[in-house]
């Protein structure tokens, strides 16, 4: 028995190459364990602790796997530049997010070490989205990034508007999984095959499988893995439900999806169309410079009008969307490259922004509305500042990154022979100014505070318990004299790193080259 | 020492200014910082070598190198007399600033410390896309200063100046990166923004003609001429003294700078294509502004309106295409910005007299009280309208003279606004310092304050009087080189 045993080899296992993935997984479990614990000190500072220790120790991994390029579980996953990278993007945006919900009221009405395993569980569907070699590894990863995410939504209750943000996200994501599911059903169906490698080689070659019928089923298949993606990596016009979640999210959760979700987004968006469908880019790079040129338009005209900053910041990411989709358009290697270090310094500029919308949330009454800012530079300018340089990097002033991602992305752009859609997107970056500077008049230039609460506290009696209001919402409320030396430091760190990299952008180049070398055989 | 001491000398200033010094001292700290920096510029224009047509003082590193992006910086006969304007401009202003009061002042020092930082770096940047990100950066600390210590509709009107200015710099930045992928793409070499280096690749006529109207649009807007002035009256009206002195003095100086340095020797096709366009934007702008300028009833206005027309000057200078044109437009550079600040101070001093009004129907009757005001702002006023004597005279001369080498109607019309200055520069300087006395006149004399500030700038004026050549030698070679070129 015990020699027959020693003559089964088991399949070569690349523990190395996993360890990511092993290091989350075990993470989130021993988070939701210990979540269970009845002592609240466990509850309320262990499992964070541990959480920053999981992402922690993933992007550890992540670092230190860095320049290797190796296909693990039976070519079911690679992990090379661009995976990693992206990776490490997903953990710092969890990491921030962990932080900002440290007083959080969505962490103690959802339970602790489910809120936290839930942050961790999507990290890793995003891992292995972007990681994904396979269109079934690829589905896989979409559900384990997008159902934690619903949930998260949801994870304030008691109020109304988190609520509905979880339960539109789940049915507008849901449509969007079916879409992709459906898509990627064709686009097998028409090469035979569900490897990227494989579907690349049956698209440039043209040997499809059904015959005069393959054509057809490889362009429907595109279109509808086109929806899917462009409804999670909130492109225009799949966007609409984006300012409603943003809006009604925990706050930390909102930055978390703006960011990790829409780099994973990204990411997939690379890994697919730059990869596996690369030899029908004259078929969908056009439709994509349509989408992106609409999303650009939308996301920032959509932007204007609106008083609550995370819904602004929705749209402001909807437009963002479209400037990183030009990146996939291009289909070069400089547009792969662009996309990538556009999604760097997008974490940054956003992350600041989200951390002072947490803290301005619990010091006012008016919620996340744009008024509530007023007065910010006198009363705070451990705050306001880095709003200021996040709203000015997002607008791409020089001396911020913001300046160096619209510059990449413009080159990519002109150099591909896409000189129209740079146009696009420069005039998006001037119609941007509109509402990125009301903010920054609005905290220094602002007269006194006008309270005008964007959505009222929920008054007891009015629903049951359950369906989004609570007498006790009130008592649950954050210490308002608290200080919140946390959101201070994610404010400040990543504004920091906003300006620094604006002026010495040289480490970001090297990052977005190599993970941009990662996907190969394409135009330089 | 290298430029980049001077360039980011104010900014450290003012940083350190703001983090380590009590706010009361911050003013004096300020000015004094400005004046050491003004003392490293004039070392440098002490060290410039005359008779060189090249660049000195040259720094250059690889800034981004997947870019082929360089910090570039240099000086030479275009550039050197501008950077030493600018500090001599700004030092006013702080000096001006220091002697009054002022909310927060730890920002308001650090915004005057980077604006000075950001255009000392577009004067000396020998990269395109340095050049950018300076022309792009100097707008954001005027943003600030026109809505936190501005009067009136101030949020309002900086951000119609941000949102004008900046729309025309997002045309400039794509125009800037389709140079250098153009140049490289036409022909075969790595992409590079180098000044230098692209003068060497120059690019086919079409790809020309659209890059030039980009730049173009970004400078006008920021000079500002008809027709993309709209947000100048607003702005002017808006920003504090200190600021729009030297907004008016400098940041538009920059734009006219641009086009000497990038356009034509970058595109020279394309402005001999659009030389006649841009001659009647200028003749359109010089006649516009006169007219309003001597129209208008506002003290503030008639400086600004006559700040336009004197840009539409240094215009038709520069599109004249001859040395002559060029050469004048350089030095009226200089004497316009000597005299445009001294005017909005002297404004500032008149308002203090008349009952805190900038309008001219309040005024009149203040140099009974004022004698030394009264002779400052006439030999301000005498300088603006070109008296023969006054440097101004001569380069409105050259630049005419330039003019009508290359096209004789629009020199012709141009003397109107010749005509108009002398009119508007009278007429403000009559009816404010003598005539009837304005109903809250409260006259006295110029005091410290504004001395302090005003009289190093009307001696340097005085002293371009009887000694233009000064600039004009340093200017020559370069221009010569460079801009003599498209023919």
């Amino acid at each position: 028995m015990i020699a027959l045993a020693a003559h089964i080899h088991g399949p070569h296992i690349d523990w190395r190459g996993l360890s990511p993935f092993v290091a989350l997984t075990a993470g989130g479990l021993i988070v939701l364990l210990v979540g269970l614990l009845r002592s609240a000190v466990a509850r309320e500072r262990v499992v964070p602790l541990i959480t920053v220790a999981t992402l922690g120790a993933a992007i550890a991994f992540e670092v230190g796997y860095f320049r290797h390029h190796v296909s693990i579980v039976s070519g079911a996953l690679r992990i090379d530049d661009l995976a990693l990278t992206l990776d490490i993007v997903f953990g710092v945006s969890a990491l921030a997010a962990v932080l900002l919900s440290l007083r959080e009221r969505a962490a103690d009405s959802a339970g602790h070490g489910e809120y936290h395993a839930l942050v961790i569980f999507s990290v890793l569907g995003m891992a292995v989205l972007v990681s994904a070699q396979n269109l079934v590894t690829l589905f896989l990863g979409f559900e384990l990034l997008s159902i934690p995410l619903y949930v998260l939504c949801a994870a304030e209750y008691r109020r109304e508007g988190s609520l509905e943000s979880g339960l539109k996200y789940l049915v507008i994501g849901s449509v969007g999984s079916a879409t992709l599911v459906y898509g990627l059903a064709l686009v097998y169906g028409a090469t035979g095959s569900t490897d990227f490698s494989l579907i690349a080689n049956a698209v440039s070659r043209g040997k499809l499988a059904g015959g005069l019928l393959g054509d057809p089923l490889l362009y429907a298949g595109i279109g509808l893995v086109v929806v899917g993606f462009a409804f999670k990596a909130s492109v225009a016009p799949f966007h609409q439900w984006t300012p409603d979640v943003y809006e009604g999210a925990p706050t930390p959760i909102t930055a978390f999806m703006a960011t990790a979700t829409k780099a994973a987004a990204l990411g997939v968006f690379l890994r697919f169309f730059d990869v596996a469908v690369i030899g029908a880019q004259n078929t969908w790079a056009p439709m994509l410079a349509a989408l992106a040129t609409i999303t650009i338009i939308v996301g920032n005209i959509g932007a204007l009008g609106q008083s609550s900053l995370k819904r602004m910041l929705g749209y402001s990411g909807v437009a963002q969307a479209g400037y990183m989709l030009a990146g996939v358009v291009v289909g070069t290697q400089l547009g792969v490259q662009a996309t990538v270090l556009y999604i760097l310094i997008y974490l940054a500029m956003n992350l600041a922004a989200f951390a002072v919308i947490v803290a301005v949330e619990r010091e006012g009454d008016s919620g996340d509305d744009i008024s509530g800012l007023a007065g910010l530079g006198r009363r705070a300018p451990w705050l306001a500042w880095p709003m200021t340089i996040s709203m000015l990097a997002l607008a791409g002033i020089p001396g911020t990154v913001g300046f160096i991602g619209k510059f990449q992305l413009i080159h990519a752009l002109v150099n591909g022979q896409y000189t129209w859609l740079a146009i696009v997107l420069v005039v998006g970056s001037m119609i941007s100014l509109g509402y990125y500077l009301r903010v920054v008049a609005t905290m220094w230039m602002g007269g006194a505070a006008q309270a005008a609460p964007a959505y009222a506290p929920i008054a007891g009696a009015a629903h049951p318990p359950m369906a989004g209001g609570s007498s006790e919402a009130a008592t649950l409320a954050p210490d308002r004299a608290a200080p919140h030396p946390e959101l201070v430091l994610v404010a400040v760190v990543f504004a920091a790193l906003s300006v620094f990299f604006g002026i010495f952008p040289q480490p970001l180049f090297h990052l977005a080259s190599h993970a941009g070398h990662a996907i190969v055989g394409l135009v330089p | 020492m290298t430029l980049s001491i001077l360039i980011w000398l104010p900014l450290a200033i003012s940083l350190a200014a703001a983090l380590f010094v009590p706010p009361r001292l911050i003013g004096r700290v300020a000015a004094a910082g400005s004046i050491v920096t003004l003392g490293v510029a004039i070392s440098f224009l002490a060290r410039f070598k005359l008779g060189h047509a090249g660049l000195q003082f040259v720094t250059d590193r690889a800034w981004i190198s997947a870019l082929g992006i360089h910090y570039k910086l240099g000086l030479d006969g275009l550039n050197v007399a501008l950077v030493v304007l600018t500090c001599v401009l700004f030092g006013a202003a702080q000096i001006w600033s220091a002697f009054r009061e002022w909310e927060r002042p730890r920002s308001y020092y650090f915004h005057f410390g980077l604006a000075q930082s950001a255009v000392l770096a577009a004067f000396c940047a020998q990269d395109l896309a340095l050049f950018v990100a300076a022309f792009d950066l100097m707008l954001i600390p005027f943003y600030f200063l026109t809505g936190m210590w501005g009067t009136g509709e101030r949020v309002r009107a900086t951000t119609k100046l941000v949102v004008y200015t900046l729309v025309g710099s997002f045309f400039m930045l794509a125009g800037a990166i389709a140079t250098g992928v153009i140049a490289s793409d036409q022909h075969g070499t790595s992409i590079t923004f180098v000044l230098s280096a692209l003068r060497a690749l120059p690019l086919s006529h079409a790809s020309q003609e659209w890059i030039f109207l980009a730049f173009g649009a970004a400078f006008l807007v920021k000079m500002p001429l008809v027709p993309f002035h709209g947000w100048l009256a607003d702005g002017y009206k808006s920003m504090p003294i200190p600021a729009v002195a030297v907004f008016s003095g400098i940041l538009s100086k920059v734009a006219a700078y641009g086009f000497l340095r990038i356009v034509l020797p970058l595109f020279p096709y394309a402005a001999v294509h659009f030389q006649m366009l841009m001659l009647l934007i200028a003749l359109v702008s010089i006649l516009w502004a006169t007219s309003l300028a001597f129209t208008t009833g506002d003290a503030r206005l008639v400086v600004a309106y006559s700040s336009v027309a004197q840009l539409g000057f240094i215009t038709l200078g520069i599109f004249s295409l001859r040395t002559q044109g060029a050469q004048g437009a350089l030095l009226q550079m200089l004497n316009h910005a000597l005299v445009t600040a001294p005017l909005f101070f002297i404004v500032a001093a008149l308002a203090a007299r008349a009952g805190g009004s900038e309008k001219l129907a309040d005024m009149g009757g203040i140099a009974f009280r004022a004698p030394v005001l009264a002779a400052v702002f006439l030999i301000i006023a005498l300088a603006t309208l070109a008296m023969p004597g006054s440097s101004n005279f001569i380069g409105e001369f050259m630049i005419l003279l330039g003019a009508f080498k290359a096209k004789l109607a629009i020199a012709i019309i141009a003397f109107a606004g010749v005509v108009g200055a002398s009119f508007y520069a009278l007429r403000v300087f009559i009816g404010a310092m003598h005539n009837r006395s304005g109903p809250k006149v409260a006259s006295h004399e110029i005091g410290l304050a504004d001395l302090a500030a005003l009289v190093p700038l009307v001696l340097v004026v005085l002293v371009f009087a009887f000694y233009p050549q000064f600039a004009l030698k340093r200017s020559q070679p370069t221009v010569n080189a460079q801009v003599a070129q498209p023919r």
